[in-house]
């Protein structure tokens, strides 16, 4: 089985590497991006049977800040 | 006065930080980050900078979860001493040791330059060496060091006096301009800039000599 987790700052913490996407965007003619947020993915290979709960272990001790990060997960 | 220097894959600070702990009169151990203990009678852990395991996911986040850490976790939970600087303020931030976390510069640029900082505080064994309010000049060099501190949190540690350094020019988007801060027990320091890069007039300045003196002779008498 797989596990896709998303990472991304949280709501309120500002995201400078997504506001310089927004400016290039702007610079290249896009108009109308009012905001842009960065995060990342990752993709886990998991042995059959690996609960949810294991996952969200995995991204509270070590995929995700949650100081600063959220995540979410998704598994098939 | 012990002190132990860990070194990971990727630390390129350790030498300098073991180096100004010497010369300050302390007996050093290298510790690599597969081991699982801490020497003996260790009084302080430093924690250098550079880009343990390549900065991967998060700085510092592989090296906070290394199997020594668990031990300078522990070493820090029975009151012992911790100095982390630059990708060792990471790798705290990271364990939990200290509070908040370090995010990408807000000029996204890697900043290396020599910057002024305001000492905030002098009650800790860190800054005794120094005045409150006393200006120094250190270097940093980073490119994630701008700190990220919620209101509530930002509240506690200014009222609490764990804020240990303010820049006088902010470099990197630093919320009130912080550059290092203590722990609850202020036993445990981290910091972006490099005060092991200033003890010698080859580097430059010595302004850093001082926290380290200030350690031997605070840690040699406790």
């Amino acid at each position: 089985m797989k596990a896709r987790v998303h990472v991304m700052l949280k709501n309120g913490v500002l995201d400078p590497q997504g506001e310089a996407v927004r400016h290039a965007l702007g610079s290249l003619g896009f108009d109308g991006v009012e905001g842009v947020r960065q995060g990342k993915v990752i993709e886990l290979d998991l042995a059959d049977g690996t609960s949810e709960d294991t996952v969200k272990d995995m991204c509270e001790k070590l995929l995700a800040n949650t100081v600063i990060e959220s995540y979410t997960i998704e598994l098939n | 006065m012990k002190a132990a220097v860990i070194v990971f894959p990727g630390s390129n600070c350790d030498r300098d930080l073991a180096v100004a702990f010497e010369r300050a009169g302390a007996n050093v151990s290298m510790v690599w980050h597969k081991d699982t203990h801490l020497p003996d009678d260790i009084d302080i852990v430093g924690i250098p900078g550079g880009f343990s395991f390549g900065d991967y996911l998060r700085c510092g986040a592989i090296a906070a979860n290394s199997p020594i850490c668990r031990s300078v976790v522990k070493h820090a939970e029975k009151g012992g001493y911790v100095l982390g600087i630059c990708n060792g303020f990471q790798v705290l931030t990271e364990t939990g040791l200290l509070p908040g976390a370090l995010m990408r510069n807000a000029n996204l640029k890697f900043i290396c330059k020599q910057v002024g900082l305001r000492v905030a505080t002098a009650d800790s064994a860190f800054t005794t060496g120094y005045a409150k309010g006393q200006e120094i000049t250190v270097p940093v060099a980073h490119h994630d060091g701008n700190y990220n501190a919620e209101p509530d949190l930002l509240a506690r540690l200014q009222s609490e006096d764990r804020i240990a350094f303010t820049y006088t020019d902010n470099p990197n988007g630093s919320v009130a301009d912080i550059a290092g801060v203590l722990s609850e027990n202020r036993r445990v320091l981290g910091m972006m800039p490099h005060p092991e890069r200033a003890v010698d007039e080859s580097h430059g300045g010595t302004d850093g000599s001082a926290m380290f003196r200030g350690l031997v002779d605070q840690l040699a008498t406790a």
